[in-house]
């Protein structure tokens, strides 16, 4: 064993305790708080007795088995976010390919679709809500005014239009997030790649499918990972416009959760272990997209 | 160069200890020299009656009460839940929740018994209430919540729960307007001229399940009576019997007829609320706080107080009602004395006038409610059809009260069908039972 210099001891020492603020709020506002759900989740607590009950496992196998509400929200919170990943990225990145472009007003465009991302979602909720209102809507006015009076109805309340119509919501308020990142990917991607695949005699569309793709797939990941994880935990917007009904047509997990926690339920360590589980699914589906990447890149590179 | 270290090192440790500093509790008694009660409140609309208050009792007793306002009721709720869990509750705070939730803080230890104080002076405090309003508060001997029997809580104020309509709509109908449908047959016919005349019949916030819970509770009432209710969330009676199926049954009736508003299964209370006020919606099932939401909204409203509409004669209607708002002492203040001193002040005739006038509500004290207003006062008649389940000795599981509201707005959605969501209710119900056996 090679004895420390005793400069060298004092100087990682000192590398320590300038870390240490840093460590110490981390392990007080972060580590400590996970454990205790961890912890929390194993046992049956109002969250106001004295006592607790240690269940075990229970609560997990009472999710898993027997809570058919809260794979009925996975499932609406999954299909949130499949139309997420399709049409509110779409939408974002051709909106971040039309304002990359030499176009009139384009600084204009920018700052307008970035305006839902940072509007409070209470108030977009409720602002919607009042849009879509089955009576007295604004959507419903334009439909009747316009000729299609057949198609008006309550959106929201309607179980065959629920789902669809909050994640189309979800998606204008959102989108703005995917373009920013969209936009800023492809002002990275060097212009001479574009000047000297002109000069090759490539096209639009070659140029598009062999330059702008693959180098904005890393982009593409990230925004993908990040809708995902802001999907599947979103539930505020949806508490404004519907607060999970009508039934259960649009409830999402943290709805779930947050419900579990408060009265009338108020089962603190049930709320803990519904908070794990989507943890885990939010850690398993990351990782599963990243390794898709992964996978994705090694056989491009293997192509080349 | 060590010097240079120790202070660079000086300043984020500062930063450190002073996040931690605020981590801790505040101490109870903020004043050095004088009492201050501190009180936790959610209702925003009466907060400006509160300070008035306070000001008044500052001025008689020289004891500053501070109100403090936190809301939405949710974000307050889980307030109330740190600071127990915390143990740095106020001197005086309200609890949101069910009968179990006050049940839990009690056995916790946060809250007085006022059992001494009511009762003194032969009950002259506890005989200062409304019966209804002070049982909202009691824990008794034999019920289902394991506490030491006694009163835990101070009623502020009443509500009551009943269906309101429009007069001029009504009347539009070719109905009377002094004369509301009084049975569900008349309720269920005004349906279709409410259809034929492009109009929304009834409004509530039941996209929220409690309020069409407490209707269907109602309904349950005068169908099978308070015996049979009780006996169902016992486990004697399963929610698959015939009664059952009935009342979940008009709730289709009264989809089918067209009574109800559409998107009334999304609905929250304060847009029914805004359509019944502005004279969109013939009736509203709402509480006695709508007085005031109505006076704000549309002071020229021309609408009438009635009953629930009766299905059967066999057993009387019934309300939802009781104490709408109480306040509890936080048995570990150092000020418990003064804030119970407050509190019975708070609810003597004069004060309980002025926050009744002021915040139109009805008052908790049985003597001030001869001279409030003639429609907070139809909120009032009949007190003796209310009931609320904080005074039934026993709290149906919140999974079943779920699976009964969930499974009335899928009737109306035409989802389910009123058996099929009774067996649903009735499988809670053994889940749940299940569970708590083990």
């Amino acid at each position: 064993m090679i004895p420390l210099c005793p400069m060298k001891l004092k100087s990682s020492l000192e590398n320590y305790v300038f870390i240490l603020p840093a460590a110490l709020i981390f392990v007080i506002f972060y580590l400590i708080p996970f454990t205790w759900v961890f912890h929390l989740g194993l046992y049956e607590w109002d969250g106001i007795s004295p006592t607790r009950v240690f269940v075990g496992l229970a609560n997990f196998k009472e999710i898993l088995f027997e809570d058919r509400i809260w794979w009925a929200s996975m499932r609406n919170a999954g299909y949130i976010t499949f139309i997420a990943l399709t049409l509110q990225n779409a939408l974002a990145f051709m909106l971040a390919l039309a304002c990359d472009r030499q176009i009139r007003l384009k600084n204009f465009y920018r700052v307008l679709f970035f305006i839902p991302p940072v509007l409070s979602e209470v108030v977009v909720g409720l602002v919607w809500q009042w849009i879509l209102d089955g009576n007295y809507g604004l959507l419903n006015s334009w439909l009747t005014s316009a000729g299609f009076g057949s198609l008006a109805r309550s959106w929201l309340s309607d179980p065959a239009t629920a789902l669809t119509t909050v994640a189309i919501v979800h998606c204008w308020k959102g989108f703005g997030w995917g373009f920013l990142l969209f936009l800023a990917g492809l002002q990275m991607i060097p212009r001479e790649l574009y000047e000297a695949a002109r000069a090759d005699g490539a096209n639009g569309w070659s140029c598009f499918k062999h330059i702008t793709l693959p180098l904005m797939m890393p982009v593409a990941v990230l925004v993908a990972v990040l809708t995902i994880l802001g999907t599947m935990t979103g539930f505020i917007m949806i508490h404004a416009m519907t607060n999970g009904g009508p039934a259960y047509h649009t409830q999402v997990p943290v709805l779930r959760i947050l419900a579990s926690m408060m009265p009338p339920f108020s089962r603190f360590g049930y709320a803990c272990s519904q908070g794990i589980s989507v943890g885990f699914v939010l850690v398993a589906l990351s990782f599963i997209q990243y390794r898709f990447f992964l996978l994705r890149r090694d056989s491009a590179q293997e192509d080349t | 160069m060590r010097n240079t270290c120790l202070r660079r090192m000086a300043v984020p440790f500062a930063l450190v200890c002073l996040c931690l500093a605020g981590c801790s509790p505040q101490p109870s008694v903020p004043s050095k020299t004088r009492t201050r009660v501190i009180v936790w409140h959610w209702m925003t609309d009466r907060q400006a009656a509160f300070d008035e208050l306070s000001k008044r009792y500052e001025q008689a007793t020289g004891i500053k009460v501070v109100f403090e306002l936190f809301a939405p009721s949710e974000a307050y709720s889980s307030k109330v839940r740190a600071a127990a869990q915390g143990v740095n509750l106020p001197d005086v705070f309200g609890i949101l929740g069910e009968k179990r939730d006050l049940a839990s803080f009690v056995k916790a230890g946060h809250i007085l018994p006022l059992n001494h104080y009511m009762n003194e002076n032969n009950g002259a405090w506890k005989g200062s209430f409304l019966s209804k309003a002070v049982a909202m508060n009691e824990f008794s001997d034999g019920d289902a919540y394991g506490v030491e029997p006694g009163i835990y809580g101070v009623p502020i104020d009443m509500m009551t729960i009943r269906m309101v309509y429009n007069k001029d709509l009504l009347k539009e109908l070719g109905g009377d307007p002094e004369q509301p449908p009084q049975s569900f047959e008349e309720f269920l016919s005004i349906g279709n001229k409410i259809k034929e005349a492009g109009m929304q019949g009834l409004v509530s916030g039941w996209g929220e399940v409690w309020l069409v819970n407490c209707l269907a509770y109602n309904l349950a009432f005068n169908i099978m009576g308070q015996d049979k209710v009780l006996a169902t969330i016992r486990g004697e009676v399963p929610y698959t019997d015939e009664d059952w199926i009935k009342v979940f049954s008009l709730f289709k009736e009264m989809q089918d007829s067209g009574v109800l508003a559409d998107g009334i299964v999304t609905m929250i209370n304060k847009n029914a609320e805004q359509l019944f006020a502005n004279g969109k919606a013939v009736f509203a099932f709402n509480g006695s706080w709508c007085v005031n939401v109505y006076k704000g909204m549309n002071p020229g409203l021309n609408y009438g107080v009635m009953l629930p509409p009766q299905v059967s004669d066999k057993y009387p209607v019934s309300i939802w009602g009781g104490a709408g708002s109480s306040f509890m002492v936080n048995a570990r203040s150092k000020n418990k004395e003064a804030a119970v001193a407050f509190l019975k002040w708070l609810t003597t005739k004069e004060q309980q006038a002025y926050l009744s006038a002021a915040t139109m509500s009805l008052p908790a004290n049985k003597d001030c409610l001869t001279g409030i207003p003639d429609v907070l006062a139809r909120f009032a008649r009949d007190l003796e059809l209310a009931t609320h389940s904080y005074t039934w000795g026993i709290s149906e599981y919140p999974q079943v009260i779920e699976a009964m509201g969930k499974g009335i707005q899928s009737i109306i959605i035409r989802e389910m069908t009123p058996g099929q969501v009774a067996s649903e209710v009735q499988k809670a119900k053994e889940r749940q039972t299940a569970r708590h056996a083990q």
